[in-house]
């Protein structure tokens, strides 16, 4: 009898092996020098994850598997192989096309779609699974004798194990809420769809209620393994993706990336159980760890809860609190020139990067700014806050591309103290991150983030575009208004490129 | 294997997981995410097996789709992180 289960030993330890392969490929990521091999780790415990399945599963013509060396060769379903082998290569085009085309700046949008994917393949997969659980070695096992041979032959449906059906129904359900939810992450990072949120009203009962529902229907799965139950699954399941994520702001975009990026891991861990798979178990435990963690960290930095950021609606309404008002107060406005004599005579200049250096595609004339100052003898230092950006870690590898060496460049934590110590402090599409009412005003929205000191600098310099917009987190910014700050108001890639010729 | 040695693997796994994950700096946290993106596409296993098994022709196109979109991810994923990585460069020493 050909039976999906017995997987041979030797295959088993290579899905171990491939499992420690991608745990390697993490902790490469622990620095920048260990990272290159860390990945190729990642390669080759896919390239052996691959190869295991291919060789155990090869795809024969008749039912029975061979069992001579000879037959196995002449039995080869090379039709059904050469489709697979089509498959892998269409999908490698694909990818290695848009990994060598995209732009730094686009990756939070690259990741969002890459994570759609992995999430719709779970869909296809669990329901493969559903179709033909023979192939998957889940069919329910009875003593001899008994069992659905025996008392249920007009049942066309092979009955399939209760504890596969309860993870292939998790696994649906998480891989559709990957699948929606990033999709509608990718639609608003990429500037498709309004970054503001979309607020529904009663959308918390919504919500509740169909959460409720898919675990409800996954329970009677197990009871009833009817067609129109698993398709209902899936299909709440999409839709609680697309609600859950519409209502979530921009400025909220790298925790919900990070999130989704744990429910793919959680939505390949849930297969791996159905599969009995070692490589998916460890690597679903792995990403879906890592993206957990990634949340909070990004929650931490912005001093919201989880449940706060998940419940959506942050950063669209208008905060009164010194909102219109507040424009008429009086500040200071700089040129490229002012800027660039302030910076040439200082020891020190710490660059705050922020979302606009992005959309501004400004860090390779930053960084030629950067060359110009230390050609002087000045200290150039660049801060980044672990949210700046619309990903974690989204700004260094901007600063990474446009050649900034990686010591040059340190977190939040590192760096804070030396804003008193610096002399120019270069704010360049940031906002929020550097609004020193999150440390005084109660009132503000705000409150309790924390924040670059970027005001204890001698001197501030604030590129921005117009004096009109606020952050993302609808609140106007002290800093402004300070003796100490000169607004230099232009786009950012033309201001540096201005101070760039000013100082040459 | 039973369900409660596949509980253990798992949970042991989180625990290995929360540690490496903490111990990765931040400044690779970009990277971080397309690596993990990419490697939890080892849900092509599944797929392949849906594709390879005879029987049931409705599974065997649902998991050839899902060979190619795991794919994508397993060689953008790769690639991309790969792309990312050798941007990262120390000072250089004069």
């Amino acid at each position: 009898m050909h039976e999906g289960a017995a997987v041979p030993a030797w295959a088993l330890i290579s899905y171990l092996v491939s499992g420690v392969c991608f745990i390697l490929a993490l902790r490469g990521l622990s620095s920048p020098e260990s990272a290159q091999r860390g990945n190729r780790f990642g390669i080759a415990g896919m390239l052996l994850a691959v190869l295991t399945t291919l060789v155990v599963h090869v795809p024969y013509l008749s039912d029975q598997e061979p069992t001579t060396v000879a037959a196995r060769w002449r039995d080869v379903d090379w039709t059904v192989a050469a489709e697979i082998l089509a498959a892998i290569a269409v999908g490698a085009a694909i990818g290695l096309v848009t990994a060598r085309r995209i732009a730094m700046t686009a990756m939070p949008q690259l990741v969002a779609a890459f994570h759609s994917l992995v999430g719709l393949a779970a869909v296809l997969v669990g329901a493969a699974a559903f179709l033909n659980p023979e192939a998957f070695g889940i069919v329910q096992q009875f003593p001899p004798g008994t069992g659905w041979t025996v008392y249920a032959p007009v049942n066309l449906a092979v009955p399939i194990n209760p504890v596969s059906r309860v993870e292939m129904g998790l696994g649906v359900a998480i891989g559709a809420i990957t699948f929606s939810g990033s999709v509608i992450a990718f639609l608003k990072l990429n500037g498709n769809m309004s970054g503001k949120p979309i607020l529904l009203p009663g959308r918390h009962a919504i919500n509740l209620v169909t959460l409720a529902a898919i675990l409800g229907l996954i329970a009677w799965f197990t009871q009833d393994q009817d067609p129109l139950i698993f398709w209902t699954i899936a299909g709440l399941s999409f839709l609680i993706g697309f609600l859950l994520i519409v209502p979530i702001g921009g400025a909220d975009m790298p925790v919900v990336v990070s999130m989704l990026n744990s429910y793919s891991g959680w939505a390949a861990a849930a297969m791996g159980f159905t599969l009995h798979n070692t490589a998916m178990i460890v690597t679903g435990a792995l990403v879906g760890s890592s993206g957990a963690i990634l949340s909070y960290i990004m929650c931490r930095a912005m001093n919201r809860s989880f449940v706060s950021v998940i419940a959506g609606g942050f950063g669209g309404d208008a905060v009164a609190a010194g909102g219109g008002a507040a424009i008429d107060r009086p500040w200071k406005r700089g040129s490229a020139e002012d800027a660039a004599f302030l910076m040439s005579q200082a020891e020190q200049v710490i660059i705050v990067p922020g979302y606009g250096m992005a959309v501004a595609q400004a860090q390779h004339a930053l960084r030629e700014m950067g060359d110009i100052l230390k050609k002087e003898g000045v200290s150039v230092k660049y801060a980044i806050h672990p949210v700046a950006g619309r990903m974690p870690g989204h700004m260094n590898v901007l600063l990474a591309e446009a050649n900034v060496p990686y010591d040059e460049v340190f977190e939040l934590e590192d760096i804070n103290s030396e804003f008193a110590r610096t002399d120019v402090a270069f704010v360049i599409g940031a906002n929020d991150v550097t609004n020193p009412a999150a440390k005084t005003d109660k009132s503000s929205p705000i409150y309790g983030m924390p924040v670059l000191d970027v005001e204890k600098a001698k001197t501030v310099l604030f590129v921005k575009r117009s004096m009109g917009g606020v952050g993302y987190a609808g609140v106007d910014n002290e800093l402004f208004y300070r003796d100490n700050t000169m607004m230099l108001l232009a786009d950012a890639k033309k201001m540096v490129e201005e101070i760039v010729k000013a100082l040459g | 294997m039973d369900f409660i040695s596949i509980l253990s693997i798992f949970v042991l796994a989180c625990f290995v997981g929360y540690f490496v994950v903490w111990g990765v700096t931040p400044a690779l946290h970009t990277p971080l995410m397309a690596v993990t993106n990419a490697i939890s596409s080892v849900i092509i296993v599944g797929a392949l097996i849906a594709a390879a098994a005879a029987g049931v022709p409705g599974a065997k196109w649902l998991g050839l789709l899902a060979v190619v979109l795991a794919s994508v991810n397993i060689f953008g994923g790769f690639a991309v992180t790969a792309r990312m990585l050798a941007m990262y460069k120390k000072k250089e020493r004069r």
